[in-house]
């Protein structure tokens, strides 16, 4: 098991390398980063003075391991609008983002894994169907509208909930339910393949067969045989939560990373886009390899491989 | 139980008479597929969503563009001075709706179309690779790809367009380089096991080069995977474009695009509801009706297919 938790931490590793290198690009894509980062009316000594004290002439191997060195302190620069450094404005907002997150995850996971699995165990009934529209709908339905839609319904018209901002409990249910709906549509249809998968065992008809009933058949038997997909896909939605509250973040002005990050993209402030998008890809990288730490408890065969 | 029936021992040379045209593969598949009700389903949205798209110009009712400010924010099935209705309302500018929602499906299908051709090629070419050669290349490949998976996808894509300016060709480009990953991952399991059979065995035993393994032998049958997760893939590159649209780094203005319309209704929430509900719904049925038809082919043709 040692090993090859240790093979997935230094292969981690390497992704975060692989990280760090995309989010240097970011600021060289155009080919010079000084036009980026100076205003548009910059005179062309100022750009070349600007050049020289930023380095932007050295090769780009020089250029890329001084900004890792940077990066592994969480220093990329400080923002060009607030005059902080980028990482501190970046870590401010973070534990909004969490919060809305694992708030979406909370719901994802409450909701949909009962629901999968009742789908699969009354298969074919009225429970099933419906549970089964409303997740063909939750995945089609585009975050932004269905945001914008419970806003319309809940705030605008009821008056019920309020449409932007954090606070009390009270701020986070619909910006919640907004992330964490296509969540929920994706949990649930995979809990439900998965269980129907291994209700059809030889090992779940030996238990019945034996006489356990309905409840330790579905549960212990049923569930701990299919939950390494369930854990998975809900180490993946991670990321597509963190990324789904860039937009859940800008509809309902919640002061997140999502929604600093698009600001700061409109406000061409790059160290603090640079902040942003490194710290979310690293968050999603580390979640990945404590989801495989998990993994070796659940499914013994991994640790003996 | 009867005992299963024992099988003929097969002559060594049979001239196989033609297949009887109901008995064909394809025939076969196109027939359970159609027995799929919610494919079929699926597949009529997709198409009507397409007729839409290529004969926006004779079907619809006004001219997208055309504004009109004393006609502006009318509710749906509004009549104007000349007696013509607007079936779904008139926006902040004063034009129709329903004609905006019928030219923004062009946007969304080409961007949809010509980004899953990007990514799907990319993605097949280095599952290919990866499966083929194995060892360090694949090892290698497979790194790079979880840098990619790593990165909350809309974030890079704004990122990437915020720096490169917005345009057609630059959301086309970024949203298909960066979507390769479920291709080349889905081919390579599929490659994994194709290169050790024996038609593989034969073609690289006869003297075939990789190159010509890879294209004529491997790639015909590592196809259907791919096809089933290009067909899903559409549905979410469809919803990534409405998205930068609705943050406004998709097609600019006076474009008409689902998102940017939803943007703009956004601030017209609590006057005219018509002006964001019309454009979601036009996204949600036609993602609901890819995904019902890339589910039923996937059902279809590949069962054990997890996408």
């Amino acid at each position: 098991m040692k090993a090859y938790l240790l093979r997935r931490l230094l292969q981690s590793i390497l992704v975060l390398f692989g990280v760090s290198f995309v989010v240097f690009l970011i600021l060289h894509l155009t080919g010079d980063p000084a036009l980026l980062l100076l205003p548009p009316d910059a005179t062309a000594e100022d750009l070349a003075r600007f050049r020289q004290a930023m380095g932007f002439n050295d090769p780009w191997i020089v250029q890329y391991f001084r900004f890792l060195k940077g990066a592994v302190r969480g220093d990329f620069g400080e923002s060009l609008r607030h005059g902080e450094p980028a990482m501190h404005l970046v870590l401010e907002r973070l534990p909004a983002t969490f919060e809305l997150a694992g708030a979406g995850l909370a719901i994802a996971v409450a909701l949909a894994i009962p629901a999968g699995i009742v789908s699969a165990v009354r298969r074919n009934t009225a429970v099933d169907y419906v549970s089964t529209v409303v997740a063909l709908l939750g995945q089609a339905m585009p975050t932004f509208w269905l945001g914008i839609m419970l806003i319309l319904v809940f705030s605008v018209r009821l008056g019920w909930l309020p449409s932007s901002g954090r606070g009390g409990l009270i701020h986070l249910i619909l910006p919640a339910i907004t992330l964490g709906l296509f969540t929920t549509a994706r949990i649930t249809r995979l809990t439900r393949s998965g269980m129907l998968e291994v209700l059809g065992q030889d090992y779940i008809r030996t238990a019945r067969a034996k006489g356990v009933g309905e409840p330790p058949v579905v549960w212990k038997h049923g569930l701990r045989n299919a939950s390494i997909p369930i854990v998975t896909i809900v180490g993946i939605e991670m990321g597509t939560l963190l990324g789904g509250s860039v937009i859940t973040e800008t509809i309902f002005a919640w002061p997140g990373v999502g929604r600093l990050s698009v600001q700061a993209i409109f406000n061409r402030d790059y160290p603090v886009v640079q902040a942003a998008v490194f710290l979310l890809a690293s968050t999603f990288v580390i979640v990945n390899f404590l989801v495989d730490v998990v993994y070796t408890y659940l499914d013994p065969r991994i640790r003996f491989r | 139980m009867s005992p299963p029936p024992v099988e003929a021992a097969a002559p060594r040379v049979v001239l196989a008479p033609p297949r009887p045209w109901a008995e064909r593969e394809w025939v076969r598949l196109v027939a359970r597929l159609v027995r799929r009700r919610t494919a079929v389903f699926g597949l009529l949205v997709v198409v009507t969503v397409v007729l839409a798209a290529l004969l926006a110009p004779v079907i619809s009712p006004f001219d997208p563009l055309a504004q009109d400010i004393s006609q502006r924010l009318k509710e749906p099935g509004w009549q104007d001075a000349q007696g013509r209705v607007h079936p779904l309302g008139t926006d902040h500018l004063g034009r129709d709706i329903l004609a905006r929602i019928i030219y923004g499906s062009r946007i969304a299908l080409l961007v949809g179309l010509a980004a899953v051709l990007i990514s799907g090629i990319l993605g097949m070419a280095i599952g290919l690779v990866a499966g083929y050669f194995g060892g360090r290349v694949d090892d290698a490949l497979m790194r790079l790809a979880d840098v990619q998976l790593a990165f909350p996808f809309i974030l890079l894509a704004i990122a990437v367009i915020g720096v490169l300016g917005t345009s057609l060709r630059n959301i086309i480009i970024v949203i298909g380089v960066s979507s390769w990953v479920v291709y080349a991952r889905v081919v390579r399991g599929e490659v994994l096991s194709i290169r050790e059979r024996e038609f593989v065995h034969a073609a690289i035993a006869l003297g075939s080069r990789d190159g010509r393994v890879l294209v004529r032998h491997v790639l015909p049958n590592a196809f259907t995977p791919w096809l089933v997760v290009a067909t899903l893939d559409m549905a979410r590159v469809i919803v990534i474009e409405s998205a930068l649209s609705f943050l406004g780094l998709g097609v600019q203005p006076p474009t008409p695009t689902w998102g940017g319309m939803l943007a703009d209704g956004r601030v017209y929430l609590s006057t005219a509801w018509w002006l964001a509900t019309f454009p979601g719904l036009a996204i949600l049925v036609t993602v609901l009706g890819i995904n019902l038809f890339g589910d039923g082919l996937r059902d279809t043709l590949d069962p054990r297919l997890k996408v």
